[in-house]
């Protein structure tokens, strides 16, 4: 209907307009990558989108490092710590959001509430405490910070997210489960668990990125360069190579978005959903 | 569960609901949640109301907390310069990118959902940006186009323009920074989209019949409906934009002349540069009620201008 009240004047240039926005919108990252083949003489002072002369060395040699520790590292100690925060995640959202979404207990109303609200807690004022616990435990510059939260289920959105998608799912297969047999644990692993599938991709996806990306808790947590993280590698290489080839932090800053667009593309219907699960019924 | 459905059946509808409130608690429903209690109590209640107490403090993290009363805040408002041009820059920061950020994601969402072929072309570039933004990578990626002999000045000096000191220049760096989370409107601009797919058609088609323009239909069916969209996407966002911390850390230092010296910087440096957690934490309670005020000032105002299909809730 809507597409009627377009003349097609209007909606030619509604289309220059959006296709030259996306050029803006990408070009930076255009840009970065071809980048990273050019000399210093052609990244700055150069308009220009593709080097005059190729470099091939840049990924090679950024990879390497110059210090002790190099990308490998880097990409390593980020993997450790984002996996086991994204597994933890997810198992303790589905658990926690099967339980609000599913059941019917004193208080619960008050707790759905005090949940909702955390979602709008700013981190900075929990940051402070958190790190003098995380001292007193002895969990400063290891990953725990990241991960101990995670399967406590500290990220409301993903529970938030998870309820949304369970409740969505009809109580009738619960209740038939139940005559089958099967207890409230069994219900959710058998029954609801292959349901909630795009649900499970959309919080795993979000929170591997947000944490491959995350930047704030690394620099707080994380000291040792043995145990640095791609973002703070990456800073690392920017603020330390001064007169070096700057190509190769640039290269570095593709390997580093690789995974996250690579994911991006493959995985983005769930990008969507989880996107407007969340955000319409906020 | 269905036994108890067909008693309750034969039960007048009257005297049911007494019954159900009485039978149905599931206290297994506790065990489900216990993880998220857990973590809330230790990672989020008690974090939160310490901060406060440790605003009363003075704690190094060396020798054990001394309590100095309302010192901290004292000093932070009497003897700190450098916190009002903190909160200075991110009230500016605040006010410019976020509103300019969600036009702009509504604007662009409106141009989309006529398109229908091409949508999910479209959301895919305009969304990528917003899922990488945070990262440093792109931080170092906005150093370098933005330097003085960066990309952007030559590309605007091909059109007899600039050069513009992007990152060098007090009274432009904040906008530099600005245009940084401006670029990443495509997570806002996808809510958007999803909402506006979500208005009835039948709202549009009565107006047509009416004879309503479409501009009178934009601004009297699709922004109404979009309103609870716009407030969520409104508070979350001035949420965030207060802690604002990565790409002013990583571009700009916070400089030039603390030009874009955000409050999540200054908050930072007092906390694990210096160690002062006193002192950093009366900073965070200020920041904390700040947000807060605004969020109320927002929903209060929001019953004036946000729509409810039912009517409110």
């Amino acid at each position: 209907m809507r597409e009627l009240q377009h003349d097609s004047k209007n909606s030619w240039l509604n289309y220059i307009f959006l296709i030259v926005l996306g050029l803006v919108m990408v070009y930076p990252l255009i840009w970065l990558f071809t980048s990273s083949f050019k000399t210093n003489a052609d990244i700055f002072g150069s308009s220009r989108l593709l080097p005059t002369t190729y470099v091939w060395d840049a990924y090679k040699l950024g990879w390497q490092g110059t210090g002790q520790y190099g990308f490998e590292d880097f990409f390593i100690n980020t993997l450790k710590l984002v996996i086991p925060t994204v597994i933890f995640t997810i198992v303790s959202s589905v658990l926690v959001a099967y339980g609000f979404a599913r059941f019917n207990f004193p208080l619960k109303t008050l707790l759905f509430s005090v949940m909702i609200a955390t979602l709008m807690l700013p981190n900075a004022s929990v940051m402070i405490p958190r790190y003098i616990l995380f001292n007193k435990l002895g969990w400063l510059d290891t990953y725990l910070p990241f991960i101990i939260p995670a399967a406590f289920a500290t990220s409301a959105f993903f529970i938030y997210l998870m309820i949304q998608f369970i409740r969505g799912l009809p109580r009738d297969l619960d209740e038939a489960a139940t005559i089958d047999g099967c207890n409230s644990f069994t219900v959710l692993t058998r029954v609801l668990l292959p349901l909630c599938k795009p649900a499970i991709f959309s919080v795993g996806i979000f929170q591997f990125m947000w944490t491959w990306n995350d930047f704030f808790n690394s620099i707080i947590y994380i000291s040792s360069v043995s145990k640095f993280t791609i973002s703070l590698g990456l800073r690392l290489s920017l603020d330390a190579s001064s007169a070096v080839s700057w190509n190769q932090v640039l290269a570095m800053s593709v390997v580093s978005i690789v995974p996250c667009v690579l994911l991006f593309f493959f995985c983005q219907k769930y990008f969507v959903e989880g996107i407007s699960t969340t955000g319409l019924k906020g | 569960m269905s036994v108890t459905q067909s008693i309750l059946n034969k039960i007048p509808k009257s005297g049911r609901r007494k019954i159900k409130v009485r039978r149905n608690y599931q206290y297994a429903g506790y065990l489900y949640i216990l993880p998220w209690l857990i973590g809330l109590l230790i990672f989020q209640l008690y974090p939160f109301i310490s901060s406060l107490y440790y605003s009363f403090t003075d704690y190094n993290m060396v020798s054990a907390p001394k309590w100095v009363g309302l010192d901290n805040y004292h000093k932070i408002f009497t003897e700190d310069p450098d916190f009002y041009q903190s909160l200075k820059v991110t009230g500016i920061y605040v006010l410019l990118a976020v509103p300019v950020k969600l036009a702009f994601a509504l604007f662009v969402a409106m141009l989309l959902s006529a398109k229908l072929k091409a949508i999910n072309f479209f959301r895919t570039v305009y969304y990528l940006p917003s899922i990488l933004g945070g990262s440093v990578a792109i931080s170092v990626l906005w150093r370098f186009l933005f330097m003085k002999e960066g990309v952007v000045n030559s590309l605007l000096a091909r059109l007899h323009l600039g050069p513009v000191d992007w990152l060098g220049s007090p009274d432009i760096a904040l906008y530099t920074l600005g245009l940084l989370t401006v670029w990443q409107f495509g997570s806002s601009m996808v809510l958007f989209l999803a909402g506006i797919q979500q208005i009835p058609n039948d709202l549009y088609e009565a107006g047509s019949i009416d004879g309503a323009s479409r501009f009178s239909m934009f601004f009297r069916i699709t922004v109404p409906m979009l309103t609870p969209i716009v407030l969520f996407n409104l508070v979350m966002q001035m949420v965030n934009a207060f802690q604002e911390f990565t790409g002013a850390f990583v571009i700009t230092h916070g400089g030039p002349m603390k030009s874009t010296y955000l409050y999540a910087l200054k908050l930072y440096e007092e906390a694990f540069t210096f160690f002062k957690m006193g002192y950093a934490s009366a900073l965070s309670w200020i920041l904390f009620l700040i947000i807060m005020a605004v969020t109320a000032v927002i929903f209060k105002s929001s019953g004036g201008w946000v729509h409810y299909e039912d009517g409110g809730k």
